[in-house]
């Protein structure tokens, strides 16, 4: 795919620059920004924790929120989440 | 702090590299809707004395070390043992229950404990707690 263009085909209502973060602050980082967003609207987070791609995988299938894209190019991972819920 | 899931962990060692993985876990499992129920008992007291989160050391003869861990936590971006503690009960998915048997054991009164503990608790009441939860761990 595009690499970092696959996001730009989402209306991204706020990006979280997670480099250089590691577990549990990425996800904790997202839950905040969930918090404050309403039902449908997308995050955007960058993360170079090489353990961040299953933790978003798991906290997405365990909160119900959608992982709609995750990528990965220069060692930087590009994750799209779809809030889902209240 | 209804319909989540739980996790219930026995702290027994009031030490840097236990208490870490006790924090991250239960930061973790706020942010993924888990709530943390977490029994300080023995040793584990320590960390819920006042500047004792601050102050946790790594145990033994690396007791030595743990500025130079504390170095490396921080280079990390990890956050510090009380700012994990903050972002959980900013989360609202923690729980601190003091064991009162070590209270008394090791002599510690209620009010030398750090106001973050929620409840001084004897076993029983914990193990409610943990029969009712979705992960059990002992650290």
């Amino acid at each position: 795919m595009d690499g970092f263009n696959v996001s730009e085909r989402y209306k991204v209502k706020e990006t979280l620059d997670c480099k250089g973060l590691y577990c549990p602050m990425p996800i904790v980082k997202m839950k905040k920004a969930l918090k404050g967003m309403a039902e449908g609207e997308i995050v955007k987070i960058l993360a170079t924790d090489p353990g961040s791609k299953r933790d978003f995988e798991a906290f997405c299938r365990k909160t119900g929120n959608k992982l709609l894209e995750s990528s990965q190019e220069d060692g930087v991972f590009t994750y799209i989440v779809e809030k889902v819920g209240p | 702090m209804t319909e989540n899931k739980k996790m219930a962990i026995i702290v027994h060692s009031g030490t840097l590299d236990k208490l870490y993985p006790v924090f991250m876990l239960a930061s973790a499992g706020g942010a993924m809707d888990v709530d943390a129920h977490l029994f300080f008992t023995f040793w584990g007291l320590d960390a819920l004395k006042k500047g004792g989160l601050e102050n946790a050391k790594l145990p033994g003869v690396m007791r030595v070390g743990t500025g130079m861990m504390k170095g490396r936590i921080k280079d990390a971006n990890v956050p510090t043992l009380p700012a994990l503690l903050d972002l959980c009960k900013e989360m609202g998915t923690i729980k601190i229950y003091a064991c009162s048997t070590t209270m008394e054991l090791m002599k510690v009164k209620e009010e030398e404990l750090i106001p973050e503990v929620d409840e001084i608790v004897g076993a029983a009441a914990f193990l409610e707690i943990a029969m009712d939860a979705d992960v059990q761990l002992f650290i």
